[in-house]
């Protein structure tokens, strides 16, 4: 039920031109993003072969080009999931699910799997690029898997948020910048509260804030360390935001 | 799947629905056999969509209990859900979706196997006029087919309760009477329940009715118990050389004899005497030259004005 689900959500999707123009602009953004850096590497190459342990090609190149899409997936997400909840709830279209044989968390969960499998496609895009140098010369695929995990749950996280918000209102433009502004006040508090709290040597409330900073988390795993703490940090912050979600919808069948 | 005729399909006791302060409905009743149409009639504002709402599962009753053919629907709300067919006060269409793509997600996510999807689309597709339309987007369809697809949807799965919200708003005359035998048609393998404030509407398809106002359930019967006790208590009689009034007046059983025209007159009976063979009897034994005599319905509209005026009186 949760694939039917998602199956319609990404057919809704791929309906709307702004699928398509994310898409579009996402992939021509970081392709030049991508080229740029590899044309910057191919002419400081000749020095770093000089140094005694240089950084190859995927540290220089494929590490920040993913870095640049977790910045355009922070503006990107709010936008494609604004649509989940708030646009259902707006055309009066949530009954049609709502008195189908399928539990609120089969919807909510629906949402969320089609959201991200397109997510997905982005992703799997992004990372085709550099799948492209394998022929010609050596990558480091660990740091390129690594990275790539960080980006598909950073993903998750944001997807989770904006359909969260999605979920509090029946505007779709009110809900993609109030996603935006919860992705936003989560960037801001990781960076410096999460900061100052362990600069004070407090570190369980850091360790707690930690799970709100989903680009702090993303981090570790760009450089390629797989952090357990920062893995469970990101997908704990989706299941919570996916549970606000059932809760919200399951609330609004109590009050009406 | 499918219980035996005369059986229960859906059983409500005592449904309250509380908006804050506000109750909007008020310890409904509420129970429908297979095979029965129950019109569903009130005022705006009366919980008709309210009680629906919570039969459908959409909306969480305050106090009370619901059956879908013996299922609890609170307590095991998917398994009852998939007995029920609901079609909204606005049909819940996906603009961006062809007919044929609606109706198939409708009927998995209502759990139709998947092989028997395919069928069961053409089948509702068919009973519902929709035939040709199958690669019609939905938001480019008038009004009057977005309401039919909205019904297909409904029955896409086959099920035992079928819950129309004011089916034939907004439809073209033409539109509503293929709509109503539709109805008519669900009622002989499905519930059907109905909601409306068109009068002649549930008089046309309905077994049952059940008049709601201000959250009760102010009455409820069969439409040929109302016809039964309703009807025959007064004739129009057109009489070409008409008596005086008062010979007219003389007949057995005759309470009231009031001149409607100089040709036709409206007699109202006694109680419970039905004088309509005596009068023709005299007519044509004094040469009346009788042309018209036909019994005068109390209709459903009457005994709505009726109950709905009196409870504002109070």
């Amino acid at each position: 039920m949760i694939f039917t689900i998602a199956g319609k959500e990404l057919k809704a999707l791929f309906a709307s031109p702004l699928a398509w123009v994310v898409l579009t602009f996402m992939q021509v953004l970081l392709a030049y993003s991508f080229l740029r850096r590899l044309d910057d590497f191919l002419q400081i190459q000749p020095r770093l072969i000089r140094m005694a342990s240089p950084p190859g090609v995927t540290e220089l190149v494929v590490a920040p080009t993913f870095a640049t899409a977790a910045a355009i997936l922070l503006f990107a997400v709010p936008l494609l999931g604004m649509r989940l909840i708030a646009e259902e709830r707006r055309n009066q279209t949530m009954v049609f699910l709502m008195s189908a044989p399928v539990s609120v968390t089969e919807i909510v969960l629906g949402k969320f799997v089609g959201l991200f499998a397109f997510l997905m496609l982005i992703i799997g895009l992004v990372t085709a690029m550099p799948l492209a140098l394998g022929g010609g010369t050596a990558l480091d695929y660990g740091l390129l898997a690594s990275v790539a995990l960080g980006l598909s749950l950073l993903a998750a996280a944001f997807a989770a948020a904006s359909l969260y918000v999605s979920s509090l209102t029946a505007h779709p433009l009110v809900a993609a910048i109030g996603a935006f502004g919860v992705l936003l006040a989560m960037l801001l508090m990781g960076e410096t509260a999460g900061d100052s709290l362990r600069a004070r040597n407090w570190p369980v409330p850091a360790a707690l804030i930690q799970v709100f900073s989903p680009l702090k988390n993303f981090e570790p795993l760009a450089k390629g360390v797989i952090d357990t703490y920062a893995v469970i940090c990101l997908l704990l912050l989706a299941a919570t935001l996916l549970a606000l979600t059932i809760r919200e919808l399951d609330g609004r069948r109590l009050k009406g | 799947m499918s219980a035996e005729p005369g059986a229960a399909t859906i059983e409500a006791r005592g449904l309250t629905r509380k908006f804050g302060a506000h109750t909007a409905v008020k310890g409904i009743d509420l129970e429908l056999k297979r095979g029965e149409v129950l019109g569903f009639l009130g005022p705006n504002g009366a919980g008709k969509t309210t009680t629906m709402q919570m039969l459908t599962g959409n909306l969480a009753p305050t106090g009370g209990a619901i059956n879908i053919c013996g299922i609890d629907l609170l307590e095991a709300p998917v398994a009852a859900k998939a007995r029920i067919g609901y079609l909204p006060e606005h049909p819940p269409l996906y603009r961006e979706f062809t007919v044929d793509e609606y109706l198939l997600l409708a009927a998995k996510l209502h759990r139709v196997p998947r092989a028997r999807c395919r069928e069961a689309v053409e089948t509702s597709k068919r009973r519902c006029g929709l035939a040709n339309s199958g690669a019609k987007l939905l938001g480019t369809l008038s009004r009057g087919f977005q309401q039919r697809v909205g019904i297909a949807q409904a029955i896409v799965h086959g099920p035992d309760v079928v819950i129309l919200d004011e089916p034939t708003v907004g439809l073209d005359p033409h539109q509503i009477r293929e709509i109503r035998s539709l109805i008519r048609e669900l009622g002989g393998k499905h519930s059907v329940i109905l909601s409306t404030h068109i009068l002649p509407e549930v008089e046309a398809v309905c077994d049952r009715v059940q008049i709601l106002h201000h959250g009760n359930v102010v009455y409820g019967d069969t439409i040929a118990a109302l016809k039964r006790s309703r009807g025959g208590s007064a004739v129009l009689l057109g009489l070409q050389r008409a008596p005086s009034l008062d010979t007219l007046a003389a007949i057995p059983g005759i309470a009231q004899v009031h001149a409607v025209s100089p040709v036709l007159f409206r007699v109202d009976f006694r109680p419970h005497d039905d004088a309509t063979e005596r009068l023709a009897a005299q007519a044509a034994k004094n040469d009346w030259g009788l042309f018209q005599i036909s019994p005068v319905h109390t209709s459903l509209e009457d005994v709505f004005v009726q109950l709905t005026r009196h409870e504002e009186v109070d």
